[in-house]
């Protein structure tokens, strides 16, 4: 798996074809959700856009009127951010500057907190355990394809953390 | 919350917030635990957005952590939903209320 370090003042990692892809059809879901299938009621569009007057419907309707077109825009961009920056269907390097940088930081963080949703991820829930679980089940599910993905954007989202705070 | 290693406790001196009249001071941010947010990536949030040091923003996401909530920042109501709709971009979940 690919980490991310620090060059010359850019973040630079090398991926794998199958990383690429697995980035872009993961940016590209985000994408997706905040555009086409954009819906309130689903549970991860509430996790991406919370109800900042948890009480009190009507404020926070407000609240939406006022904020929720630029948030949009923004997690779109911050998800266009890593498919920017990644090569065309083959492995190779990506290399961020500091404000891409922090662009993938926040979109790898929309991508985890919509398949957290999805794959009801719980506080103390043991990735590793669920993983083993679901390959028990059946190895060739998309529930262990999701756990890995899962796991993995976790991973790459704190290296890139590490690299940018070190 | 993710893993993370021990924090380091230091007690810090910090200022709550800036200077504002009573009258507004009646709003505060509240952060709530999720499971899926990492903890080194909600103390870096608390640094960038609102420039604590790191050993505020540290206790603030313990306390987030294991407390299920934290205060993050008070003040004015229009304040405090500009800071919440900041966190969501950041993907944290924050909401507002009175003091």
């Amino acid at each position: 798996m690919s980490m991310f370090h620090r060059q010359a003042g850019h973040y630079v990692a090398v991926f794998a074809v199958d990383e690429v892809r697995v980035l872009r059809k993961v940016a590209s879901e985000v994408v997706g959700l905040l555009t086409d299938g954009f819906d309130h009621t689903d549970p991860v569009v509430g996790r991406l856009f919370p109800a900042v007057y948890p009480q009190d419907a009507p404020g926070t309707a407000e609240f939406r009127r006022y904020t929720e077109g630029d948030l949009k825009t923004a997690k779109i961009d911050q998800a266009g951010a890593i498919l920017a920056a990644l090569p065309d269907d083959a492995g190779g390097e990506v290399r961020l500057d500091a404000e891409a940088a922090e662009a993938w930081l926040r979109a790898l963080n929309d991508a985890r907190l919509a398949m957290g949703v999805r794959l009801e991820i719980k506080d103390g829930t043991d990735l590793g355990e669920e993983l083993d679980d679901a390959v028990a089940e059946d190895p060739g599910s998309s529930r262990v394809f999701q756990l890995s993905v899962y796991a993995y954007l976790g991973y790459l989202q704190e290296s890139l953390l590490n690299a940018l705070i070190d | 919350m993710g893993g993370m290693a021990a924090p380091q406790v230091a007690p810090v001196e910090t200022p709550d917030t800036d200077e504002v009249p009573a009258s507004d001071r009646q709003w505060v941010t509240i952060v709530w635990d999720d499971p899926v947010n990492l903890m080194t990536y909600v103390t870096w949030v608390f640094q960038k957005l609102f420039g604590y040091s790191r050993e505020r923003a540290e206790q603030l996401m313990l306390d987030v952590h294991h407390k299920g909530r934290a205060v993050v920042s008070t003040g004015a109501r229009e304040r405090m939903e500009h800071d919440a709709s900041q966190l969501h971009a950041y993907g944290l979940w924050a909401t507002v209320d009175r003091s």
